[in-house]
């Protein structure tokens, strides 16, 4: 069975949520925002397996389009 | 470094003794073999020489200078290690001297984020921690020393010159102000610090790491009312981008340790205006506004350094001359001290003919393993400490801002003090089928925890200067079968003690009895009638046994001594 995961209506709320609050935490602290809402969520993920494949899958993207 | 015009040993509190150079009988033209000849009298050579001369073994301790080292340098000793100077019979002017501590406090800006305990109970003799000036652990462990005349032959100015090394022994080149003579021992133990002479003689090399961050520590000396208790500050006012750790010492000296940061220079960092400078701002910022001296500083990197083995024949490497360890954690000096009392007791069973040298063997692997493990998490600290890159920069700097408000973060900031290593991988340790069948108590490898009898009166107090056999029995007497296997351990080890554990009293014979009435020995070693614990020297267990079985006891006793695998 496949784990459950947010719905596609979910991901709509988070995507527009993430674009206001990068606008308005500002260039300077989009980083460090980033960084302590990825803690956050990780916190809330029991399962390390999880967060590592997620960087990994992301990190990929990322050297893909360098 | 000492403030301008004061010498190196001009402290503000410390009269250095100055020791006499002695004509050794090498010059006289007599080249007798020593046991064992100690390169370097800090705080780990001495304490080799002292847990040597504890069991009847002589040792012959050169050292360059003619006093012992400036500065305070090592300040923080673990409870583990004040254990050590326990059974070394010294702990008495360490716990008068020493300021023992529990805690501590890490700042953000100005606001706590985390405040850590270490693990501490009514069953521990001593505290977690305890600051004290290496000069005073170095006067406590020569004022122990001098009370073994006959076996302890110091040499103060004299330095090795050249080694040559065999199967059978060592030969050294030592010069002092007589001339220089030749010096022949069967073992040489090289506790001549991190830049260790001996190390380069035999061409061998640290490897490891140079890890980022300089340091700068500064004593000085204030009337400040504040508890001993570590404190970390992190982006402070006194300086936003260097993290700054302060910790009190006796006799009101004040260790101040901040960052060099990379845009400084280093040289500029450590000139003594800029020190004041940063002291002074380091002072307002927790709130001292009162007078101060300067007493001493330094400089430190923070290196993961040590060697690939830490025997080499007859020369074995003991503190900063085997390792190189951050100071976050303070693992420098309590880990030396356990390489001193790990490599004397087995060094003292060879040369006694109460064990075969192949016991030496265990000595790298076991502290080395220790050493490693070190790295592993001095490693986290140093990192957190002085991130190493912009990625651990902007985790730490998300980690200290969630650390505000949210407990998950917090962990980060904790210094991870040094804890006592557990010997699980070793030859010397045995871990068959009935150490699962224990429920808790202290496992197969791991240091024999503290337990209190009465008031002032511990078990650790009453282990041997060899192997220690604890019994459990809720029995009215000991059973003879125990009884024979005592005399069985003790024809194998001649300094073996029998220790018998029960909660009600017991008839005397041939044993220690310790009447546990408060059920904490029982409890805390998760034991039950007829339970056998063999502990080592020091103070690890070799073995343990829900119920006893002779036979096994017997050869773990062997195996521990390196005799069988």
């Amino acid at each position: 069975m496949k784990a459950r995961t947010l719905d596609f209506q979910g991901m709509e709320i988070v995507y527009e949520l993430l674009a206001n609050t990068i606008d308005e935490v500002g260039k300077d602290k989009e980083a460090l925002f980033l960084s302590k809402l990825c803690l956050m969520l990780a916190h809330e993920i029991p399962d390390i397996s999880k967060i590592e494949a997620a960087v990994a899958v992301a990190r990929q993207i990322e050297q893909g389009t360098m | 470094m000492r403030p301008a015009g004061r010498a190196e040993l001009d402290s503000l509190y410390f009269d250095y003794p100055e020791y006499e150079w002695e004509r050794p009988c090498e010059l006289d033209g007599k080249t007798p073999l020593h046991p064992v000849v100690i390169a370097g009298a800090g705080p780990v050579g001495l304490t080799a020489a002292v847990a040597l001369a504890r069991r009847g073994i002589a040792s012959v301790l050169l050292e360059k200078k003619n006093t012992l080292n400036d500065g305070s340098r090592a300040i923080c000793v673990s409870r583990y290690s004040y254990e050590t100077l326990q059974q070394l019979g010294l702990h008495e002017p360490f716990v008068a001297k020493g300021l023992g501590w529990t805690h501590g406090q890490c700042y953000y800006r100005g606001e706590t984020v985390h405040r850590f305990e270490m693990p501490h109970s009514e069953q521990e003799r001593f505290l977690p921690m305890y600051n004290i000036q290496q000069q005073y652990i170095e006067q406590f462990l020569m004022d122990k020393a001098s009370e073994y005349p006959d076996l302890i032959d110091l040499r103060w100015q004299s330095e090795v010159t050249g080694l040559q090394s065999s199967d059978q022994g060592v030969e050294l080149n030592v010069r002092c102000p007589g001339g220089e003579y030749s010096l022949r021992a069967q073992y040489l133990l090289a506790a001549d610090g991190g830049k260790s002479p001996t190390r380069k003689m035999l061409d061998l090399r640290l490897n490891g790491e140079n890890l980022p961050g300089n340091y700068v520590i500064a004593d000085i000396r204030m009337e400040h009312d504040f508890p001993t208790e570590r404190r970390s500050f992190f982006e402070s006012a006194a300086n936003p981008n260097a993290t700054i750790l302060v910790h009190k010492e006796p006799d009101n000296i004040w260790r101040i340790d901040w960052q060099i940061l990379d845009s400084e220079d280093p040289d500029a960092a450590i000139e003594e205006g800029t020190i004041r400078q940063r002291v002074q701002a380091i002072l307002a910022m927790i709130g001292h506004d009162g007078p101060w001296e300067l007493e001493w500083w330094s400089m430190y990197t923070a290196n993961t350094l040590c060697l690939d083995d830490y025997r080499h024949g007859r020369v074995l490497f003991i503190g900063d001359a085997a390792h190189i360890v951050p100071i976050f954690g303070v693992r420098g000096l309590n880990n030396g001290f356990a390489d001193a009392v790990n490599v004397a007791w087995k060094l003292a069973y060879v040369l006694d003919g109460g064990a075969d040298e192949k016991l030496l063997d265990s000595y790298t692997q076991e502290r080395r393993g220790a050493t490693l493990d070190v790295f592993l998490n001095a490693g986290k600290s140093s990192r957190f400490m002085t991130p190493p890159s912009r990625g651990y920069a902007l985790m730490r700097k998300a980690v200290l801002e969630l650390s505000l408000s949210e407990e998950f973060t917090r962990p980060f900031a904790d210094p991870r003090q040094v804890l006592p290593y557990t010997y699980k991988e070793s030859p010397l340790t045995i871990e068959h089928a009935q150490e699962q069948a224990f429920a808790g108590g202290c496992p197969a490898g791991s240091a024999a925890i503290n337990r209190r009898l009465s008031t002032g009166d511990f078990l650790l107090d009453h282990l041997g200067s060899g192997f220690t056999g604890l019994y459990f029995t809720t029995q009215d007497a000991v059973p003879d079968a125990v009884l024979d296997l005592f005399s069985e351990l003790g024809a194998s080890d001649t300094h073996f003690k029998p220790v018998v554990v029960s909660r009600n009293e017991l008839p005397q014979g041939g044993y220690e009895f310790l009447l546990d009435a408060q059920n904490s020995i029982f409890s805390g070693y998760a034991a039950q009638d007829d339970t056998f614990y063999l502990l080592r020297p020091d103070r690890h267990i070799a073995a343990r046994w829900c119920t006893t079985e002779s036979r096994q006891v017997t050869r773990a006793l062997r195996i521990a001594l390196g005799e069988i695998k």
